[in-house]
Formats: C-alpha cells, structure tokens, sequence
C-alpha cells in the first residue's frame, strides 16, 4: 500500500487509577500507522485498552507518554476534523433529528453558511420524514445513523467509531455496516472502528488490529484482503474468521460471552 | 401445581398488565378514560353536568328568604341596577353559559367529549354545594356570622367596590410580576455560575444552602428599611424567595450534565460557550422549571404575606383592611380573586414549560 500515513502512534502509554485505587496499565507502548482512506478496526477483549486508544487519537484523552501525530503533527484537543461517534446513544434528547445534525455545524459556528447541506445528510442516512423527531422517538440504529451523519457533516477526515453497533439487533447492524461501507466509499473518509465483533471487522475492515489485555497492546495487525463485497458465509471469510477467533483465544474457550461469532 | 405449569400460565397472562397491579386511576373505567359514551348519553351527562348549576339558580330565586337581610340595590352603569342576589343568579347563569358552550365545543371530538364528561360529577356536586351553602349562609343564616357569608353576599363586595378590588388585584400582579421574573431571571444566573464554576460553587452555594431556607418574609424589617418604597422592599422579598429554588436547581441541572453530552460536543468543534448554553443549559431545563414551579408557590406566599404586612395597596392588604372591619364577606372575595389569579399565573407558567420541554413528551409521565 502506498498510500498517505494520517495517523502515527508513537510509543503510546496511558495508565489510569480504577475504582478500587488500582494503577491500571491501559496502554502500553502502541506503535500504529493509520493509511489516509482506510478502514480499520480495532478488536480484542474488554480491557485492552481499545476504546482508550481511540479517545487518545480523538484528543478526548492524553497519553502519558509517546507521541500521537496527525498528518505530521501532534494532536492537541478534540477537532472536528477527527469525527467521533459513542458507543451508546449521544444524541441531544432536546433536539431533533435534524438539529442534531445541525448541531454540528452550530458547534463551530457555521450553521449559516452550511445549513443547506443538512438535508443531504438525513437523505444520506435514509432519515427521511424524521427530520422533525426527536431522539427517544426514533429507533437504536437510526439514533447511531444520525450521531454519525452529526459528525460527518463536518467532513472530518477520519471517522472514529466506538463500537457504535454493540447495542442494536443483528438485523440493524447489518444494515448499518452495509451503510458505513456505502458513506465510506462516497467520502473517502478514514474510517476506524473499535468493536468486540470479529464478523463486523472483517466484513467492514482492510485491516484488523488485534490487542490483547493487561497491559493493553497490539499483538497483530491483519490486512484483510478479501474482495468486496464481502459474502459472510464465503469459505475465505469463514477461514478467517477462525483464525481470528483462534488467535483471540476463543476458539477454546467458547463460553466467552464477549464476542458476536 | 409444577413450577413449569405456573410459569406457563404466567407466560399466557403477561401479554399485558394485570389489572389488580395497576393503581385505580390507571384502571379503565369511568375515570380512565376508556370509556366512549354514545352520543345520546353525552347530552344526557352534559345537561346533568349543568343541572347543578341550575339547581342552585332555582334554590336562589325560589327558597323562602326567612333570615332578616338589607337588600341594597347597586347602579351598574346608569340603567342596570343589581341587587347581590340577582348578581349571584348572573353569575350562576354566567357558568352554566360556559359549560354549555364548552359542552358544544365538545362534543365534536372524542377526546375533548371525554374530557368534559370526566368532570361531570364534579360540577353537578359544586353546584348542589352552592346550593347548600346559599339556603344555610344566606337564606336561613345558620352558619356564624359574620364569619361565613353566604355566596351572595361575596359576590356583593364585587357590586360594592369591584373598582377597589381590581386596583389592589393589579398592584399585586405588578408586584408579583416584578419580583417574581428578576427572581427568576437573578436565580438562573447564579445558578449557572454555581453549576459551572467550581471556585463560585465552593463559596456561593453554601450561603445559598443556608440563606435559602429562611423563610424570606424574615428579611422583612431589613427590606423595608434599606429600600426606598415599600413596593420595592416586597419586591426584594419575591426576589429572595424565587430566586432560591431556581438558582438551586439551575446549579444542580448544570452540574449533573453527563460528561458525554459536553465530549460529543467538544469532538464537534464546540467551545465553551456552546457548552454552557447548548449543551448544559438545555440539558438542566427541566431542572430549571421543577425550580420555577415551586418558586412559583414561594412567591405567592411571600407576596401576601408581605402584602399584610405593610403595603399600600394589594390583596394581602385589602383582605387585612376588610378584616379590621370585620367585613369578612369581603375576605372571601379577595381569596376567590387571589386562587382565580394565581391558577391563571401556573396556567401560563405550566403552557411555557410544555412548549420549552416539548422534546421530553413521551419520554416523561
């Protein structure tokens, strides 16, 4: 691959103090590059410090030591440029669909100038008729449809994701992976997405890293060479999926209830 | 009986609540409003719903006046001339009027037939009370006097001094209105710097803690020496007392923000003020008017009260002037134009808050 490398992570630590006045090593010494336009995700139990990662590259979290730059420079606060979506539901239950969206835009203080692209966006996400719902009216995945439209309208160059699937039906998730895939292609966003779902990973993914617990660091990098679109039920996937699985330590241990196989 | 048969026939029956579970006012019926009358029976209960009304119309003009009683006669105008008696039968007509025409507008929707027939019972019963209250207060005068009057003679202070009445139910609206909105406006204001800042949440929101539960008609010799008139001594008091509950609860609501709703903002581009005003502010509202409503309650209190205390004008004195002169007849009326304008006052609070909360409908009972 020869493309542009957007994020670089250097030697990242990031310790924390738990409940119980435990030093708890999140991270410890990450090194990953992040190609411009790729998908990627990040994957492994509970505890290894996936979600953490992604905080530090959304500059919602400072790592302790190491560097984490972003196209050559150093990341400072969070930026609009770096969109984020949450694990669970983040919409402001005071506005509706489309002011959520909006809110995007007022956040930076360019709703004026833009608020004609608002309706691409709900079309974007198949929210139509929505528009004037609000939050607790709509369903699980159309509320992560519109938190992640929320956050490209402001044509970050990278989307991060933390597990913004883990909440919703088999049904829905699906759906929404066939849809994350059709906005990714149309807007070459970079796309990095934490889940503890191996199927979604490699389905969505050109490449899965693989990060294992106590102290949290990365044990592989797979680039996914599967051609899309990708068939679930493929003989290639399905040999991929175990060998993930195996390398997860799961094939073993099937009473692991993390995991989505 | 096996535990897989009890827990089958708990699975047949969970399809919907059982009804013994629920407390009575969910329970359909009458009051439940599950139920649809037909057409005819709505006439039927309309005209019972009136009936009352009439009744204590009929007990007026027909019940023997057996009780000695001065009969003035009062101008209206320069051609109408009203004696009280006449005046309550007005009145009387006056509500039946009403309600027949809230029965008329009605009847063309479901929803709004229900809702009027829910009262039906109510109204009927009030009515058969004002009868009551006419024969025992004003026809036979059994009740004590002069303490309990009958409805008539209320409505007499109207006929006698409704200009009076009305110029001190406006000196209080202004009061209140003054006091009550710079409270309002002073508590939110503190209350977002408290909710904020942790510096003014450690010094200021102990005083408040503390200041806050004084009763604020307390401050009341302070208030009257240190402000220019007593109108403005009053005022200061609505203030103390409004501003307590809503810079209270405005604090609470900014502090208890969950810390996701100001990161999902912050990854948007958002600063800090996008973050007091569109993220904290909105998310503490309902806090905000929770504060509202009981100031609201505080102020009323506080705005008779210092109204007998010493003001010039005002229902709270007016109900003090009638008393010395033991014209009690005249209490009651400032007490029916007090609970007429304080019930307007929520009704317009209560409209205010649904329009600004209208996003928590159907997320809240």
């Amino acid at each position: 691959m020869s493309r542009d490398i957007l994020f670089e992570i250097e030697a990242v630590d990031r310790t924390y103090v738990d409940a119980n006045d435990n030093m708890v090593e999140a991270l410890k010494n990450i090194n990953l590059s992040i190609n411009k336009g790729e998908f990627i995700s990040i994957i492994g139990p509970s505890g290894c410090g996936k979600t953490t990662l992604l905080r530090l590259l959304a500059g919602l979290d400072v790592p302790e030591s190491g560097k984490i730059r972003l196209s050559g420079e150093e990341i400072g606060g969070p930026d609009p440029t770096r969109g984020y979506v949450f694990q669970q539901s983040s919409l402001f239950p005071w506005l509706t669909v489309e002011k959520n969206i909006a809110s995007g835009l007022m956040a930076r203080g360019v709703y004026k100038q833009r608020k004609d692209e608002i309706a691409g966006y709900i079309k974007l996400i198949g929210l139509n008729g929505f528009e004037k719902t609000y939050p607790h009216q709509i369903s699980g995945g159309m509320a992560q449809r519109v938190a992640i439209a929320r956050a490209l309208i402001n044509h970050p160059v990278a989307l991060l994701m933390d597990e913004p699937m883990g909440a919703l039906d088999a049904f829905t998730r699906a759906d929404l992976q066939d849809k994350l895939l059709e906005l990714w292609r149309e807007n070459d966003t970079t796309m990095i997405l934490v889940t503890h779902d191996v199927d979604e990973a490699l389905y969505l993914s050109d490449r899965v890293v693989i990060m294992s617990p106590r102290p949290g660091r990365i044990s592989e990098v797979l680039n996914i060479s599967l051609s899309r679109p990708r068939q679930r039920s493929s003989a290639d996937f399905t040999a991929l999926r175990n060998s993930i699985l195996e390398k997860l330590h799961l094939v073993s241990e099937i009473q692991q209830p993390e995991y989505t196989i | 009986m096996s535990i897989l048969k009890q827990r089958a026939i708990r699975l047949a029956n969970s399809s919907y609540v059982q009804k013994d579970a629920l407390p009575s006012r969910f329970k359909p019926g009458r009051q439940g409003g599950n139920y649809t009358p037909a057409i005819a029976s709505y006439i039927g209960l309309s005209a019972i719903s009136l009936s009352g009304f009439f009744i204590a119309l009929l007990v007026n003009l027909f019940f023997r006046q057996t009780a000695e009683a001065d009969i003035n006669t009062y101008p209206l105008g320069s051609s109408i001339s009203l004696t009280a008696d006449e005046a309550y039968r007005f009145v009387l007509a006056v509500l039946i009027l009403i309600y027949g025409v809230a029965a008329v507008y009605s009847f063309w929707r479901e929803e709004r037939r229900k809702q009027f027939l829910s009262r039906v019972p109510f109204r009927f019963v009030i009515g058969l009370a004002l009868s009551l209250w006419d024969i025992l207060g004003t026809k036979l005068l059994l009740l004590p006097q002069p303490f309990f009057p009958g409805p008539s003679r209320i409505i007499e202070s109207f006929l006698m001094e409704g200009d009076y009445i009305l110029q001190n139910t406006l000196y209080s609206l202004r009061l209140f209105t003054v006091g009550f909105t710079l409270g309002v406006a002073f508590g939110v204001g503190t209350g977002i710097l408290i909710g904020w800042f942790p510096k003014i949440y450690y010094w200021v929101y102990p005083v408040l803690k503390i200041t806050g539960v004084i009763p604020a008609v307390a401050w009341m010799p302070f208030a009257l020496t240190l402000l220019p008139t007593p109108f403005w001594a009053a005022a200061f008091l609505i203030v103390i007392c409004a501003w307590f509950p809503v810079a209270f609860l405005t604090a609470q609501g900014i502090a208890s923000t969950p810390k996701i709703n100001f990161e999902v903002a912050q990854t948007l581009g958002a600063k800090t003020p996008y973050l007091v005003l569109h993220v904290a502010i909105p998310h503490a509202m309902p806090q905000i008017f929770t504060g509202i409503s009981s100031a609201n309650g505080f102020a009323f209190t506080t705005l008779v009260m210092s109204e007998m205390l010493g003001q010039p004008g005002g229902l709270g004195y007016y109900i003090n002037a009638s008393k010395v002169w033991s014209a009690y007849y005249k209490v009651f009326a400032a007490i029916i134009v007090m609970a007429v304008l304080f019930s307007a006052i929520m009704k317009v609070i209560g409209a205010i808050q649904s329009r600004v909360l209208r996003w928590q409908r159907g997320l809240v009972k």
